[in-house]
């Protein structure tokens, strides 16, 4: 029992980290630009396959995980240049849809270009083994991986939010968008940065779920909706109410999963969701005062 | 004496550590005209905003004819006949003047479930907003968009809009503030013609419109009331000299 | 003279009469030309138009008249097609849909099954708005969105109703009086609904309830200071128009007769969005309109090539961008 509780948790946390990848792109680009912007998990899905692609051409996992990074940051940077840009001033509901549009394009290419097939990414040779957490608990080292990079990545965000002028400047911007210009900052380029970022984020979070999910169309979708919860739930804007309701979303989904019957199951996070909003309307940790 | 109509009492409203009120305590009696001055950032919009339930204070009570309201929706406050307008200008913009009236109309006479007859063009509550309009001098105004109206024509609307609710009390938050001579002059006899009528909370900076059309003016620095009375009381009041006529007059002098 | 900004100047109220009077006759005659040209497959997007025209037009009614920015409207409209699916279901199994506190039995008869899934999107719609009109803005959106995805996950982990891949029924509904497998039969049902609620909506946006909403959408500031409290009227709007896209996926499970979670994903939640901003935010004719273009549009590229997204989502992107008010505004609907 506690060994499954254990796995289970550890799968949740796994999950958590990965949503959280996600989240804290988004959530400075809902929070900082007021941008809500769908395409952010085709992002994630284009990170994965690229990363795909190099892995097998090369063999190196790392390798394709630096050259997702890199090739997803650059394809949001220009996403965001060529579409988001011109629609900051505008109403949330053209962003809906031009976000969209873009998924639409960016799922039929990714079609076009590998297929309509799932791909499943080979796992990465020095975690392919488990270990043995508890007496019959065997844990693919892999997901402890994920773990570890999703904290360090964590970390490193953290750090560079509130020890960096950079990081001044976006969090300013978060709590109120007028300080950004006040600062004096370029913001054009600011934008660009936190949205390339943004994208990388995602592509790193797509390429590490790849060996463990298969690499898909519309694989993006599901993990949008969630962190879109855990943004809801942690407050837009805020990163640490992200890192935490991540964990917590990641967490009790996946529980919930095991543990209750399907049907219920689906919609615990719902009503976790539901159950914070009632108490606290702008989530637990608002960014905007 | 009757009753007071308002009654604040140790009113506190704190941004963070700005105390925008500070204890403020005042009384407005049935059927007067009340003015309120101080200088820019004194708290007046703050005040007018907590007595309007925009605002919720950090403490103290406002008391309207006997009943503690300091709690209650902004929603609330105006059926008991409540009801401010905006120094910033605010209003539905896509509708006619008229309907922006019509809506103040239909709010007063009960909730608004209804869901088939026309009531843009119902003479119920077109009727007696026509009449506002009339009142304020935008009668001829009446079928254009309101952000279509000149910023003038805008401030009066809100006028109307005020009074076609019915107030037993009105808040109205520098509703000069903007104008041009003329329409300052119109507005000053119009609320010269409602004195008596209602009961006025007038916040204004034009000292002379002040000084024509106060029964007891109160003075805000700081948040806090610093001398409360008739006009007279307050032009010799030598700490509302200090801290606010004087330089006020002085800047008037150099103008 | 006046500092005004930019202004939007009034969508509602004034529908076009001008171009309705030639586009209702042009509906009547559909059936005919269909018949005429000998393509009966045309009648059938033409129904599809119709009902996918109502679906948005629902919407419309809380995010062009009401501002409440709904991102999953799709939910609405497809437990309208489930419960009349479902229903079916339990009826051509001989399964009670319930057994507990009372027997319900399954069923194909339209007097019964309709109102019941109205009723469902309806209370549906009544359980969503109510928690997250607590919220505003960017939370109104997000939490819509996962409510309606919510109900999407329900639907797929409904094994017992085809989960993932949906059910077929056997039929479509019987209605006393009208032959609804006749597909011209059902293209009128379908056109007479359509018009019905549009009157309806044009009815509602001049009422004290349509003035009041789309007051809430201008100004939330000024109607609570003439003491409207927005939230009661807000949520009543949002169940109308739950109940409206229900009766679209009602008439959608019938057209098809067939449901899937598909029906209420998120991608048609977007769709219907799009296809209010295609048409005209907040006019009456625009929803139709837009969905209209956007159904012909799709299967116009999607007879070219079948990689018709690669143009469709570009498209999309560039009509947002540069054509700001919509098909109305070209098609010039009176506004003020
Ligand atoms: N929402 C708010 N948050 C923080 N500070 C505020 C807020 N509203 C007002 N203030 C501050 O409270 C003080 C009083 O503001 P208020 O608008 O009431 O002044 P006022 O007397 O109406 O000035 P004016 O004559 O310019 O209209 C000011 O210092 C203002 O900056
Ligand atoms: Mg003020």
């Amino acid at each position: 029992m506690i060994a499954v509780l254990l796995e289970q948790a550890l799968n949740g946390l796994q999950l958590g980290v990965t949503l959280f990848l996600l989240a804290s792109g988004l959530t400075l680009v809902l929070g900082i630009m007021r941008l809500v912007n769908l395409a952010h998990g085709s992002l994630y899905m284009v990170g994965a396959y690229i990363a795909f692609t190099i892995q097998s051409a090369s063999g190196s996992f790392s390798l394709g995980l630096l050259a997702a990074a890199a090739a997803t940051a650059l394809i949001g940077a220009v996403l965001e240049r060529l579409l988001f840009e011109r629609l900051y001033q505008r109403g949330y509901l053209e962003q809906v849809i031009v976000s969209f549009g873009a998924v639409m394009f960016l799922d039929e290419l990714v079609r076009v270009l590998w297929g309509p097939l799932p791909l499943k990414a080979p796992m990465p040779e020095v975690f392919d083994w488990s270990v043995e957490l508890l007496p019959g608990l065997l844990y693919p080292t892999y997901r402890l991986a994920i773990i570890a990079v999703g904290m360090v990545v964590s970390i490193l965000l953290y750090l560079l939010v509130t020890h960096t002028r950079i990081g001044m400047m976006v969090r300013a911007g978060a709590s109120d968008r007028s300080m950004i210009s006040a600062l004096g900052v370029n913001i054009r380029d600011l934008y660009t940065a936190v949205f390339a970022g943004g994208a990388a984020l995602a592509a790193i979070a797509g390429t590490m779920a790849g060996p463990i999910y298969s690499v898909q169309i519309g694989m993006g979708e599901s993990v949008l909706v969630q962190s879109l919860i855990a943004i809801v739930i942690g407050g837009i804007g805020s990163i640490r109410g992200a890192a935490i309701a991540a964990v917590l979303v990641g967490v009790s989904d996946t529980i919930g999963r095991v543990f209750l019957p399907p049907g219920i199951a689906q919609i615990t996070v719902y009503v976790f969701m539901a159950a914070v909003l009632v108490c606290r309307p702008r989530g637990l940790f608002p960014a905007h005062v | 004496m009757s009753r007071p109509a308002l009654e604040v009492e140790h009113l506190n409203k704190f941004f963070g550590a700005l105390k925008a009120t500070d204890d403020l305590s005042l009384t407005v009696e049935v059927g007067e005209l009340h003015a309120i001055i101080g200088p820019n950032g004194a708290g007046k919009s703050t005040l007018i905003s907590q007595l309007s339930g925009q605002l919720r204070p950090t403490s103290g009570h406002i008391r309207f004819f006997g009943e503690d309201l300091s709690r209650r929706s902004m929603a609330c406050r105006v059926q008991r006949g409540i009801v401010r307008s905006f120094q910033i200008t605010s209003l539905c913009r896509e509708f006619s003047t008229l309907t922006n009236v019509a809506l103040a109309v239909q709010a007063r006479i009960g909730h608004s479930f209804h869901f088939f007859r026309n009531a843009e063009d119902d003479p119920l509550f077109t009727a007696p907003a026509q009449d506002a309009l009339e009142r304020v001098g935008l009668g001829h105004r009446a079928h254009v968009a309101a952000g279509h109206l000149a910023h003038g024509e805008q401030r009066q609307l809100e006028l109307a809009i005020a009074l076609a609710a019915k107030p037993r009390l009105l808040l109205l938050d520098e509703p000069m503030a903007g104008m041009g001579l003329d329409e300052s002059m119109k507005v000053v006899e119009l609320l010269l013609s409602l004195k008596g009528h209602y009961t006025i909370v007038l916040v204004e900076h034009d000292m002379d419109a002040v000084f024509a059309l106060a029964d007891r003016i109160s003075v805000l620095v700081y948040g806090h009331c610093i001398a409360s009375g008739a006009p007279e009381r307050i032009r010799e009041d030598p700490a509302v000299q200090d801290a606010y006529l004087g330089e006020d007059e002085a800047d008037a002098r150099s103008a | 003279m006046s500092k005004i900004p930019f202004l939007r100047i009034g969508p509602p109220a004034i529908p076009a009469f001008f171009w309705a009077v030639p586009l209702v006759v042009v509906l009547l005659a559909v059936p005919f030309i269909c018949e005429a040209l000998g393509q009966p497959f045309y009648l059938r997007v033409a129904s599809r138009i119709l009902i996918f025209a109502l679906a948005a037009s629902s919407l419309n009614l809380v995010l062009g008249f009401g501002g409440m920015v709904s991102l999953g409207h799709a939910a609405f409209v497809g437990i309208g097609s489930y419960v009349v699916a479902v229903l079916a279901w339990h009826l051509s199994n001989e399964v009670p849909v319930l057994t507990w506190p009372i027997v319900i039995e399954g069923t194909t008869n339209a007097a019964l099954a309709w109102p019941a899934a109205i009723g469902a999107s309806a209370l549906a719609a009544f359980v969503v708005g109510a928690i997250s009109l607590r919220t505003t803005g960017l939370y109104f959106i997000m939490i819509t969105l996962a409510f309606a995805q919510m109900i999407y996950y329900y639907a797929v982990s409904l094994q017992q109703y085809g989960g993932d891949d949906g059910m077929k029924m056997r039929g479509r509904s019987v209605l006393p009086g009208l032959d609804l497998a006749n597909r011209t039969t059902f293209y009128y049902l379908v056109l007479v609904a359509l018009l019905l609620c549009i009157a309806f909506l044009f009815c509602l946006a001049r009422s004290r309830f349509g003035l009041v909403i789309r007051g809430i959408r201008q100004n939330e500031t000024r109607m609570r200071a003439l003491g409207i409290e927005p939230y009661p009227y807000q949520l009543t709007c949002f169940t109308i128009s739950g109940a409206m896209a229900g009766f679209a996926g009602v008439l959608m499970a019938n057209l098809d007769t067939f449901v899937s979670p598909s029906d209420l994903s998120m991608a048609r939640s977007d769709e219907l969005v799009a296809m209010i901003l295609l048409g005209g935010v907040g006019s009456l004719w625009g929803p139709p309109l837009g969905a209209a273009f956007y159904i012909l549009a799709q299967l116009g590229l999607g007879n070219l090539t079948t990689h018709w997204p690669l143009a469709f989502g570009p498209a999309l992107i560039i009509v947002v961008l540069f054509a700001r008010r919509g098909l109305v505004g070209i098609f010039g609907e009176r506004q003020r």
